[in-house]
């Protein structure tokens, strides 16, 4: 097997005035979980779905698995596994039935029952999909996509609109793959997603990369390790220059009602806020720091958040 | 069961005729038709309720007895010589207005130059026929002789009722209805809910998608048209009098041809509205041109060759020689070209426009 699973260049896809994906490099290396993750809109779908060969590019080259989709679209599908953003299977089927017919597809691949026993639907089997829950129907085109026994696996924000316990279920079983030596490409707008299953992340914004690497190492490239957001609840408002003169402190931002700093050295930042608010006489109503996240190295490099609150 | 065994289990072969893909792509197919009770209402009981209410209200009564008035009890006399004739004597005034009202199709009076006068409705089949038969027993009373002697013998054949005429006509809309539905409806639906496009991303063979339409239609088709036809032999004794294997061949060509133009229809449609919208558009005319429920024969002759073209006026025409007449494959040639005509055509344009997402 390649050492590279998939490898996409300079790609590039507009629908009429809207460029989706302009000018992409990736590379996949087989056997990790690679992330692209990126706001609505940044080019994920379109990205993924080239790479699963439903989409043709106007430009730049992808090879996935070695092979390439112009000469091998066949042998590539018997081992890809797919979940689209927004399949939905046929509801008056069963569970059993609908990984039957997606086992009739492929050469080879685990047993029905047994594909059913790894999303762990197994008292479901019989239910028709029109009633199960979001999570398990989530977790059905999951099984759908293991049908093949592929060797890479494409899943497009495999946890939006589940509630936390179906993502942290969804998240056991993606984990699991990952351990079965499986490559795997997903998508996602959830910064927690990302950095708790990707061993590789692309950060994506208006159809290109903006950033590659592992999480932890995005997040030491931005320079901040930690973010202080706090509120001061004075009559007047806050000076905030002084603040900014403080070489601890990297970028100050209005958000949500609170002010937030995106800080080096807590343990210097903390007292000289805490100091800066008593000389000018403003009350603290609140305050709250956390590690710096994906997310924080997406508003660095664009200003933006990752989902609009 | 830990993953890595999973792997190595991975490679169980799927054996046997079920898991070929086709197969698998039909059984689902079948299963999600069966599985929806509105399209087995549609299918299979609308239409035999519709025989039979329709073959009930219109079915051919023994020789009517018609009911006619007569306003002086000699006249009455003289019309109850004729055994059809249901004879009452009215006052003048209550006379008239049963006749006004139809409760009577005739009244006789005597005319005051003698002789009688008849009044009825000649636009009433009922009022002229009354009028036949009145004359005739008034003429005989008074002493009228028949010169040839005329015998009767009576045939009640089956093939000549209006259910004999009916039950093709619903089994030929039949087969329009659930083939053009059937496949624009699970086309769109697939195609709207991104299944389809999901079935595309595997190595699904795509002639198998659209073949396995073709069978469960073809499974369906057995039940559709023996339910129908049995229906109408047994309650009425509609006759088949053709053979088995050209109706066989009809019934299929009449499926594929209506199926191709489901196909053609849902080749590129978004949206389950704008597909029903068309396939109306589409049908409408055929139920009101194509003689399912009276004679196509009733429209101006500058349509009828443009009527005859149309694949339901052939397929219902066929049906009719084959079941009424019993016809050979030869005699309904003409029909069966027009319904390949239609079928390769729309199968071809159907092939080029057809959008898989
Ligand atoms: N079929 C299409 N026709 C026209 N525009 C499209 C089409 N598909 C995508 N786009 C546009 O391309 C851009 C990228 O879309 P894409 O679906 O790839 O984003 P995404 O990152 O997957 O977003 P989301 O997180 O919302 O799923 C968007 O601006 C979108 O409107
Ligand atoms: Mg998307």
């Amino acid at each position: 097997m390649p050492v590279r699973a998939l490898r996409v260049q300079n790609l590039r896809k507009s629908y009429r005035d809207v460029a989706a994906v302009s000018g992409l490099d990736l590379e996949v290396r087989t056997g990790e979980c690679f992330g692209l993750l990126g706001p609505n809109g940044a080019g994920k779908t379109t990205t993924i779905e080239i790479c699963e060969g439903l989409t043709t590019p106007d430009s730049g080259t992808v090879e996935v698995l070695g092979l390439n989709w112009k000469t091998s679209a066949n042998q590539l599908r018997q081992r890809l596994g797919i979940q689209l953003q927004e399949t939905q299977l046929s509801e008056k089927l069963t569970v059993l039935e609908t990984i039957r017919l997606f086992r009739s597809f492929f050469h080879r691949g685990p047993d029905p029952a047994a594909c059913i026993g790894l999303v762990q639907l197994e008292e479901k089997r019989n239910s028709r999909v029109g009633q199960l829950s979001g999570g398990q129907k989530q977790r059905l085109a999951l099984a759908c996509a293991l049908a093949g026994d592929p060797d890479l696996i494409f899943l497009d924000e495999p946890t939006t609109g589940l509630d936390p316990q179906a993502r942290r279920q969804l998240w056991d079983l993606i984990e699991q793959f990952k351990h079965s030596g499986r490559t795997i490409l997903l998508t996602t707008h959830y910064m927690d997603e990302a950095e708790r299953l990707c061993d590789r992340v692309a950060i994506m914004d208006r159809g290109r990369s903006i950033a590659l690497g592992t999480p932890r190492e995005l997040v030491v490239s931005i320079g901040i390790e930690h973010v202080v957001e706090f509120a001061s609840g004075g009559a007047r408002p806050l000076d905030t220059g002084p603040l900014l003169r403080l070489d601890c402190i990297r970028q100050l931002e209005h958000h949500n009602g609170f002010i937030r700093l995106q800080v080096a050295e807590l343990h210097r930042a903390v007292p000289a806020l805490l100091a800066e608010l008593d000389r000018q006489q403003m009350p603290l109503t609140g305050l709250r720091t956390h590690s710096a996240t994906l997310e924080d190295v997406f508003v660095a490099l664009t200003g933006r958040h990752l989902r609009d609150e | 069961m830990s993953n890595e065994a999973a792997r190595t289990l991975a490679n169980t072969p799927q054996a046997g005729f079920a898991a070929h893909p086709l197969a698998q792509l039909t059984i689902v197919r079948f299963k999600e038709f069966i599985r929806e009770p509105e399209a087995i209402f549609w299918v299979f009981v609308f239409p035999i309720l519709l025989a039979a209410g329709l073959g009930i209200a219109f079915r051919n009564r023994p020789a009517d007895v018609l009911r006619v008035a007569a306003s002086t009890p000699a006249l009455a006399q003289a019309l109850s010589g004729n055994k059809l004739l249901d004879v009452r004597t009215l006052p003048p005034a209550a006379a008239e207005s049963a006749l006004r009202e139809g409760r009577v199709a005739l009244l006789a009076q005597p005319a005051p130059e003698g002789g009688v006068i008849l009044r009825y409705d000649d636009n009433n089949p009922e009022g002229r026929t009354a009028r036949l038969l009145a004359g005739d027993s008034i003429q005989k009373a008074a002493g009228r002789g028949d010169p040839v002697p005329l015998t009767d013998r009576l045939v009640h054949e089956a093939g000549s009722r209006y259910i004999d005429f009916l039950i093709p006509g619903l089994l030929g809309m039949n087969l329009m209805g659930s083939a053009i539905w059937g496949m624009g409806f699970a086309i769109v639906d697939a195609r709207r809910k991104k299944l389809m496009k999901r079935l595309v991303a595997t190595p699904m063979p795509r002639h198998h998608y659209l073949l396995s339409f073709v069978l469960s239609r073809l499974l369906l088709l057995v039940v559709e048209v023996g339910v129908l036809l049995g229906f109408g032999a047994g309650a009425f004794g509609v006759p088949v009098r053709g053979s088995l294997s050209v109706l066989v061949l009809l019934c299929v060509l009449g499926s594929l041809s209506f199926g191709a133009i489901g196909l053609l229809i849902a080749s590129r449609v978004q949206t389950i509205e704008a597909v029903s919208g068309i396939m109306n558009v589409v049908m409408m005319p055929m139920w009101i041109l194509s003689g399912v429920f009276f004679s196509s024969q009733r429209f101006p002759d500058l349509v009828q060759p443009l009527i005859r073209l149309l694949p339901l006026t052939a397929v219902i025409d066929a049906l009719r020689a084959h079941m009424l007449r019993g016809a050979t494959l030869a005699e309904i040639a003409p029909q069966m070209a027009i319904l390949t005509g239609w079928m390769v055509l729309c199968f071809i344009a159907a092939l080029k426009l057809f959008r898989w997402r």
